[in-house]
């Protein structure tokens, strides 16, 4: 009998010959992410009572929640997490301004095929689109992690979504992760490992990829997969920091589900407040009034992500009255965007342009809305009160929608400017 | 012993941004502070009359969304008994069992129970008791058990590592 992508790399990284769902394995993590929550697991790992951290080699700190540091509190923060990775040896250090953390992992070569990462952040699935098993933890367990190098997961059922077909132009894979999860629930994923399979993704370019992991938090997901293919490969080249080698599912292993989709019938969407699986056709909503629109962040803050949105408000202007914040999710991408013109093609605009980092997305700065206040972002996540007040209203859409929104002044389709 | 309070009733997909708002996450770092602000988005009169042993009952994939540990530990401190839910989102899930807050699955006790019933958590019986009835759910897995009884994720820490207190 075959198995899952999930029963195959967590059976490999315990040391079994094979797993079932709903068994608890434990594993030494081949990398465990932390960003600014560092400084309160660096609490905690104190109070385990041992003093030196397990495994140094295998942590992996970015600044990004709060950067540049907004008030004295977030610098007393950051300052903490510095002492503390010198005082540990923790060399896998990436200050303010190198980018948003699941980002920073990528470009820096630590989210390959058939690795295993855990993060104290629940957008850590994003390194599944490099065929990663990677998961979100509590700081508790990054703590205890600090200590022992160890943890324990429970090998999930897995979901397989196959996406047939291509999607057509000017639709992008954020409507389709919001597609499907406007459709399956928020709940649609729930402790699962969600493998995407077809046409569909196959035919995507790795940035587009990326989207689609970094969303199945918001299915409840416990990780998302993307089989690593040539497209994986060639990003990777010259970033892979180890050697690696790429975990597939068997042919005929076993799923709870397969839900199957048509790409061609896929149209833009917008999540509505204040859930992410409250899903609706943009032009449902559309003549909606905004305030401001954000574009960035782990999701949606990739040069390719900044080019069409560039491309879209080139020789236009940012609606009077409306906000355009724009956030590269790294610096990276931030020196790519800048050699390709792209931030003086929003500044003209009459956007503004921030350092990287994760900026308003979870209300700590940079563009937080005021009360009553209607926001568009390329964000994944829409909660009440997420980006700092609950009187406001945060759409989600993909970065095409949301500038033309600020262009419009409205949400707006792009095809109906 | 048994947990005994009173039960909070909210609905599905009740999530961390409410029960603790983001904007706190580096600012607030005192458990005791955490308290002032559990729930903060979803009921705005919870934190000033929530009493020890109270229960939160909730329905599809509580604590979905972020995988911050203050909106677990935010009730912890306000000395809530336990957690009764459809479903959790896993990471609070998991963040439960390592701050050893009871986080119970029991879809027929969430259909029976409303604000302000009176309620008995028996851990050891693996029942809940309610005037609405009695209502039976699973143990822990035995695996993740022992973290539980040693207190959380930490003291089992120290405990596995042999740290002496």
């Amino acid at each position: 009998m075959g198995h899952t992508f999930a029963e195959k790399i967590l059976a490999q990284k315990a040391g079994l010959a094979q797993v079932v769902p709903g068994q608890i394995v434990e594993v030494t993590p081949d990398a465990a992410l932390s960003h600014d929550n560092t400084a309160p697991i660096s609490r905690i790992f104190g109070k385990i009572g041992v003093a030196r951290v397990a495994r140094p080699d295998i942590h992996v700190v970015v600044l990004d929640h709060a950067c540049p540091a907004p008030t004295t509190k977030h610098a007393q923060n950051h300052k903490t997490i510095r002492e503390f990775v010198a005082e540990q040896g923790i060399e896998h250090f990436y200050d303010v301004g190198r980018g948003v953390c699941h980002q920073v992992l990528a470009e820096e070569g630590f989210a390959l095929p058939g690795a295993l990462i855990v993060g104290s952040d629940s957008h850590t699935p994003t390194a599944g689109a490099f065929g990663a098993f990677a998961a979100g933890i509590g700081r508790s367990e990054m703590a205890a992690i600090m200590a022992t190098a160890r943890i324990w997961l429970r090998v999930p059922e897995s979901l397989k979504i196959v996406v047939h077909g291509r999607l057509r132009d000017g639709v992008t894979s954020k409507d389709l992760a919001l597609h499907v999860i406007g459709d399956l629930g928020a709940d649609g994923g729930l402790y699962q490992s969600v493998e995407w399979h077809g046409e569909g993704v196959e035919a995507l370019d790795m940035e587009a990829r990326i989207v689609i992991p970094n969303l199945m938090a918001e299915m409840g997901a416990k990780n998302g997969y993307i089989p690593p293919d040539d497209v994986t490969l060639a990003w990777l080249k010259g970033r892979a920091r180890a050697p690696f080698e790429p975990v597939y599912p068997d042919d005929d292993a076993t799923y709870a589900r397969v839900v199957e989709y048509d790409a061609a019938a896929i149209e833009p969407v917008v999540a509505k407040p204040h859930t992410v699986d409250n899903v609706a056709p943009v032009r449902e909503v559309a003549g909606t009034p905004i305030d401001q629109a954000f574009l960035g962040t782990c999701t949606n803050g990739r040069l390719s992500d900044l080019a069409a949105a560039a491309q879209v408000i080139e020789g236009r202007k940012v609606a009077p009255g409306v906000r355009l914040i724009v956030i590269p999710a790294s610096s990276e991408v931030y020196l790519a965007a800048l050699d390709a013109g792209y931030l003086r093609t929003f500044v003209e605009a009459g956007a503004v342009v921030e350092s990287p980092g994760c900026g308003p997305c979870m209300g700590n700065h940079l563009g937080v809305p005021a009360e009553g206040e209607v926001s568009i972002s390329t964000a994944n996540r829409n909660f009440r009160g997420r980006m700092g007040t609950k009187e406001s209203d945060v759409y989600l859409a993909s970065p095409l929608v949301v500038v033309a929104s600020a262009i419009a002044g409205q949400i707006a389709h792009p095809d109906d400017l | 012993m048994p947990i005994k309070g009173q039960v909070w009733k909210y609905g599905d997909d009740v999530n961390t941004d409410v029960i603790f708002p983001g904007k706190y996450t580096y600012t607030v770092s005192d458990p005791a502070e955490m308290g002032e602000h559990a729930l903060e988005d979803l009921d705005p009169e919870f934190r000033f009359k929530v009493q020890p042993g109270d229960v939160i009952v909730g329905g599809k994939n509580f604590g979905c969304g972020s995988s911050r540990e203050q909106a677990v530990v935010c009730l912890v401190t306000k000395q809530v008994g336990a957690i009764i839910a459809r479903s959790f989102g896993r990471i609070y899930y998991r963040n439960c069992i390592n701050n050893a807050l009871p986080a119970i699955s029991c879809p027929q006790a969430v259909d029976a129970l409303e604000r302000g019933d009176e309620i008995e958590v028996d851990l050891e019986a693996g029942e809940i008791r309610s005037a609405k009835g009695t209502f039976a759910f699973p143990p822990l897995p035995e695996a993740v058990m022992g973290i539980f009884e040693a207190g959380g994720l930490i003291p089992y820490t120290r405990k596995r590592l042999g740290v002496e207190d």
